[in-house]
């Protein structure tokens, strides 16, 4: 059983549905079009912001409001793509046709992250000047210093985002269980965890509080954080591999 | 050749596969019976590696499933019609197939051929009836040209046309030298098709034998009489030494004993008969005889137990 057909397969599987199509074409609408959005509102309150806020004005960032909308679309491309074997039967032909069960679900996660990649980097990249085209005069530019690792980050975190889906999908298999969890958390639970002062220090170890640090060019005042933004990235990655590795475990454990 | 070892499947206390071990030989259908609940799916599903045997072994061709390269090109199987992704198009849910396991996408086309969707292979999965399903269901374990078949009760939502077309297409392929194994509940569609038989109750092996010699094994032969001279008829059987059995509505019945020495017995000794017809079990009954203390779901109703079971095995 050679890899390259599984992927080939793969390949097959994951264009011929439409929700392909539309969870990934929701993932750039959203995000270009809220950065955008609030790019423009910032742009016009940045002379009624505080001297603190000014001098933390991340422009790079700003521009990536978005995603934290963007990126629930990403969760359910990831999820979808994965547990549609299950809730369909289809697992069940899937495995008969393939039973190197880590061939097969590293076979869908290569492609499927692939996909999440080119997209999210086409994402990334028209997001920062739609964004910047919007913020006027106090745009950043992609020569500035560490403006391209952020832009760069932006579409690495999507993908992230997507790939930690599959792998908790894959745990749970459930489409509706695994929404069910992911959306809220990274929607709601993250972000509150991550900003309430108790649980901060917990809080920023979560796997898009770390990883959306790479997207950052200007770091805030008084900020405490322990981790660069490779730091963050490496964090996120941690997880996402954790998620793969209890899927992994769990499907090669299981009945079909 | 499938051979399956003391093959057991144990979900907790339960034991849905119990001590397993027969040997599907090619070139035959092997019919696998069992009323619902026998396990003949989880044995099914063992058999593709995609449930772990709690004990024992299961072999295709010699080696263990997960050892097959490209196993659709050595076994190919349908085990549920309704294992595929909606809303992908019958061409694309055989091309992925395909493609995992190295087959080119003309087998794809030709496959749809055979089973008679290609009109529709563009169209998606989910709008299919239950037989278009079942169809596209055995395209695909037809995909790899697979020396051994697998069928998992394959004319469940089949009209008339489409059954006989299951069975024809089963016994050529046996007939071409392949393993075909196909898992049913109708005993009488298995009498037409099935040619060797493999029976399971409450996961343990009932029997392994051929269709002919089951039959015979477990089913009672007679033959019935009627006559209007009923007390002279039984006093000349008797007196032949042959044992009669009354039943109610006077007809007789004759465990045994050959129509032709029956008949010869009343010209002798001129008693007029109406009816003279030698009896055989159905399989149907052979198997409801076999299988009656076996039977895990039992209906219970007020009718005579053989006639209650043999109702709920054959509506459902």
């Amino acid at each position: 059983m050679a890899a390259t057909q599984v992927i080939r397969s793969e390949w097959t599987k994951i264009r011929s549905v439409a929700s392909t199509v539309w969870t990934l074409s929701l993932a750039v609408v959203v995000t270009v079009a809220l950065g955008m959005l609030i790019s423009a509102l910032s742009n016009n309150d940045f002379d009624h912001m505080s001297r603190n806020d000014r001098l933390s004005f991340d422009p790079t960032f700003i521009s990536f409001a978005g995603m934290s909308l963007g990126q629930l679309a990403m969760i359910v491309f990831g999820v979808l793509v994965v547990s549609n074997e299950y809730s369909t039967g289809m697992i069940r032909t899937s495995l008969a046709a393939v039973p190197q069960r880590g061939v097969f679900l590293f076979s869908k996660i290569a492609v499927a992250g692939g996909l999440a990649l080119a997209v999210g980097l086409a994402t990334s990249f028209v997001t920062f000047f739609g964004g910047q085209a919007m913020l006027g005069s106090h745009r950043a530019a992609i020569g500035d210093s560490g403006v391209l690792r952020a832009v760069i980050g932006g579409g690495l975190y999507m993908t992230l985002i997507a790939v930690f889906s599959m792998g908790v999908a894959t745990m749970l298999r459930s489409p509706m269980l695994s929404l069910g969890i992911l959306m809220p958390f990274f929607f709601l639970i993250s972000n509150i965890l991550g900003n309430v002062s108790a649980t901060k220090k917990v809080g920023r170890y979560l796997p898009d509080q770390a990883g959306s640090k790479i997207m950052r060019v200007v770091t805030p005042i008084d900020d405490d954080t322990p981790y660069g933004p490779w730091g963050g990235f490496a964090i996120m990655a941690l997880w996402v591999v954790a998620a793969l590795a209890g899927g992994y475990l769990l499907l090669k454990k299981r009945d079909a | 050749m499938i051979e399956l070892e003391g093959l057991t499947k144990r979900y907790g206390e339960k034991v849905a596969v119990n001590d397993l071990t027969c040997t599907v030989r090619p070139g035959i259908v092997t019919g696998f019976l069992g009323p619902n609940g026998a396990g003949k799916s989880t044995t099914m599903r063992m058999m593709l590696g995609l449930d772990r045997p709690s004990a024992g072994d299961v072999r295709i061709d010699g080696q263990h499933y997960d050892r097959l390269k490209d196993p659709l090109k050595c076994i190919g199987a349908l085990l549920d019609a309704k294992a595929m992704h909606g809303g992908r198009s019958a061409f694309n849910h055989l091309l992925c197939l395909a493609q995992s396991n190295g087959i080119p996408r003309s087998r794809v086309h030709e496959v749809l051929d055979t089973v008679g969707l290609t009109a529709v292979a563009k169209k998606k999965a989910k709008g299919f009836s239950l037989g278009m399903g079942q169809r596209l269901g055995i395209a695909g374990a037809l995909l790899g040209d697979p020396r051994i078949l697998m069928f998992d009760e394959p004319v469940n939502g089949l009209d008339p046309e489409g059954i006989h077309w299951i069975r024809n297409l089963m016994k050529s392929l046996a007939a071409q030298g392949r393993t075909v194994f196909v898992s049913s509940h109708l005993m009488s569609e298995m009498a037409l098709t099935a040619d060797h038989l493999v029976v399971i109750g409450q996961g343990r092996l009932l029997a392994d034998t051929s269709m002919a010699d089951f039959i015979a094994q477990n089913s009672r032969s007679y033959v019935r009489v009627r006559t209007p001279q009923r007390e002279r008829l039984l006093d000349v059987l008797h007196g032949a030494g042959i044992t009669v059995v009354e039943t109610g509505n006077g007809t007789l019945e004759v465990d045994g004993g050959k129509p032709e020495r029956i008949g010869e017995l009343a010209a002798q000794h001129q008693v007029v008969l109406h009816e003279l017809s030698p009896q055989r079990a159905s399989l149907e009954e052979a198997f409801m005889q076999l299988t009656a203390e076996s039977v895990e779901y039992h209906a219970h109703t007020d009718a005579p137990p053989e006639q209650r079971w043999g109702d709920d095995w054959t509506r459902s």
